[in-house]
């Protein structure tokens, strides 16, 4: 053991971080009294004045400012969890599909994994909403029956209705996360050594099976660490749902801070906003890790 | 802690009362920091044709566009000394109140929160075009009034006053619809054309102007509805008195130039007229041959001349770009002068 040092290092290092800080708030506040805009919070609570095409909770337009930035963040919430479900099956399946022994499926998924990451995610919201969803018809269209119909006024799947803009952002940023999803994964499947492939496919145990009880114990170490990043960029990237229409929490605190002219109150409470639901999906994602690697596996 | 937290307290103390002090004096007004700079920088919006629209040569044309021309001919005396920086509706006050631009010029409605020193604070200059927000439907949709969109979906851009007033008429009328909300109108055109909403609000002028690009023009009617009344006006940061009152000033003598019939062809002979003949006092003093008006705002005393030989007059402005041979001709009505039964007018130069 090293003996205690006095901590001159870190006494430096917080008094750097304090000034710094300490300028950049103050000049906040010097510019703010400059061009005479002051910090104030009352407009949350006078009538937004808007309406929101959706909406989980019941909403008006007189209801205030603050509750409509709630609302717009629970739909938020509700396309980031989708899209992280989503986009988490087709990463697996195609990150599997990778290093599968059928030659078409691994094609196919090379093909979806280059294809879609050479592609801007604004360009491929654009193309979801403007060209596939938008292009339906607007008399409701069922492919399968009853079970889903598609129309451009909107989509429902087994009775549940789904707004084109939602869905667009859905579908886009799963395809778009899921295709980094599936390196993700097969990076972490070639983190497990061949031999443990071949040990059990000479035992006769299935594809499946073997992945399930050999290499995926082996390799999620490797893996979620990059899958909460993954995860994280996902929640950050749904503020492009403003180009599609959607009314997301950026989109409505783009409205608010337009109507009300408070700009920087406004940039703030997105950025606690957006700490907090990364916050959410990170400690979610630390929970994950200590059940699945398990404590003699950690380093 | 505690003593640090008391030195940046007051550290920034000292600083904002230097930075109110400084701010005070006056001495260094925006007018003279554009002269200094040579170059005018005007925000534009640079998306609505017949107001502010990039070019096939790459220069912005339109009736916003002339504007900061003209300022920039009175301020700098050159009307091609500008740097336009196209914004979008919910930036452009920002990059106003920043001073990142000198003056906005970009399709913007003049009301009370955005003039009063508790609201946006800014200034506005006088109103160079009276518009008013409607609605764009298909022709064959069967909607004729605002009755016939209840529980509709409407494409509107956010960030507008547009989207206030859409909520206000419907909400007054007790209708519900479902507001489908883009970023920016090339958005709400394409949602509207691909059928995702039944009906686009704007401006009826940027309604005129949009349709103008269809594919059908005549398949669209602007309903008779005016949901709102939109007077545009251009606007300076409202923290120095000396440039509000120089734009003020252009744009009255836009509008004087077209009552006393002076153009942008005519001004030099006007000129001409003016020194040879010196009971002309009206003109003389309007030009700048005689009096002090020019030198009074700041700007040099026959800025007159030089504006108008810039742009023209507002009616020649007016004209070229939204005239009846213009791309996109929207009636004048409002925007007459008030001799032809408009509400254009100006105060007397004096």
């Amino acid at each position: 053991m090293k003996r205690k040092r006095f901590p001159w290092l870190e006494i430096v290092l917080l008094i750097v971080v304090l000034t710094v800080v300490g300028v950049l708030v103050n000049n906040l506040a010097v510019n703010l009294i400059r061009t005479g805009l002051g910090l104030s919070f009352e407009w949350l609570w006078q009538p937004a004045g808007f309406a929101l095409s959706e909406h989980t909770l019941p909403y008006q337009p007189r209801d205030s400012t603050a509750w409509a930035l709630l609302v717009s963040w629970l739909n938020s919430l509700r396309v980031i969890a989708c899209s992280i479900v989503l986009a988490t099956v087709l990463g697996v399946g195609a990150g599997a599909a990778r290093r599968s022994l059928n030659p078409l499926l691994r094609q196919l998924a090379a093909l979806y994994v280059g294809l879609i990451r050479q592609i801007p995610l604004l360009l491929q919201l654009l193309f979801w909403y403007f060209v596939a969803f938008l292009g339906l018809p607007s008399e409701p269209m069922a492919p399968i029956g009853a079970l889903i119909s598609l129309s451009n006024q909107g989509v429902a799947i087994l009775g549940l209705n789904l707004s084109v803009e939602f869905s667009a952002v859905l579908v886009g940023l799963s395809v778009f996360t899921g295709a980094a999803i599936a390196e993700v994964v097969r990076g972490g499947l070639d983190s497990v050594p061949k031999g443990q492939w071949e040990a059990f496919r000479s035992l006769g145990i299935s594809e499946l099976l073997g992945l399930k009880k050999v290499v995926l114990p082996q390799a999620l170490p490797a893996i979620l660490p990059a899958l909460s990043s993954q995860y994280l960029n996902l929640a950050k990237n749904s503020t492009l749902a403003i180009a599609v229409g959607f009314a997301d929490l950026y989109a409505v605190s783009d409205t608010a801070i337009t109507q009300t002219g408070r700009a920087i109150e406004g940039f703030l409470i997105l950025l606690l906003s957006f700490l907090a639901l990364n916050l959410l999906i990170n400690g979610g994602m630390q929970a994950l890790n200590r059940i699945v690697v398990r404590p003699a596996q950690r380093t | 802690m505690t003593k640090r937290r008391s030195l940046i307290s007051l550290l920034s103390a000292c600083l904002a009362i230097t930075a109110c002090a400084t701010l005070g004096d006056g001495d260094a007004s925006r007018v003279d920091l554009i002269r200094n700079r040579g170059e005018l920088r005007c925000g534009v919006s640079g998306k609505i044709p017949g107001f502010s629209f990039l070019q096939r040569d790459g220069s912005y044309a339109g009736l916003d566009v002339d504007l900061c021309k003209a300022f920039a001919a009175a301020i700098v005396g050159n009307p091609s000394k500008v740097q336009y920086r196209p914004l979008t509706a919910p930036e452009r006050f920002t990059a106003l109140k920043t001073g990142e631009i000198d003056l906005l010029s970009r399709n913007t409605t003049f009301n009370l929160s955005r003039d009063a020193s508790g609201g946006n604070g800014v200034s506005f200059a006088p109103v160079v075009f009276h518009d008013g927000q409607g609605l764009l439907v298909q022709r064959n949709s069967g909607i004729r009034s605002l009755k016939d969109l209840k529980g509709q979906s409407i494409c509107v851009g956010s960030g507008t006053t547009t989207e206030q007033n859409l909520n206000d008429a419907f909400q007054s009328l007790g209708l519900p619809y479902k507001p489908i909300k883009y970023q920016d109108l090339n958005q709400v055109v394409a949602g509207y054309l691909q059928g995702r909403c039944q009906a686009m609000t704007s401006d009826r002028s940027q309604l005129a102007s949009a349709r103008s690009g269809f594919e059908q023009p005549e398949q669209h009617v602007i309903l008779g509805d005016v949901l709102s009344k939109e007077p545009l006006a251009p606007l300076s940061s409202g923290r120095d008195q000396q440039l509000s009152d120089a734009m003020r000033w252009v744009v009255y003598a836009l509008i004087t130039a077209e009552e006393m019939g002076i153009t942008q062809d005519n001004v030099g002979n006007k000129l001409q007229q003016a020194h040879d003949n010196p009971d002309l006092t009206k003109l003389r003093r309007f030009l700048g041959v005689e009096g002090d008006l020019g030198d009074k705002l700041g700007l040099s005393n026959d800025f007159v001349v030089n504006v108008i030989r810039a742009t023209g007059n507002y009616g020649e402005i007016y004209n070229r770009h939204l005239g009846p041979d213009s791309a996109v001709p929207i009636p004048r009505g409002l925007n007459q002068l008030h001799r032809d039964g408009g509400v254009i007018t100006a105060p007397p130069f004096q």
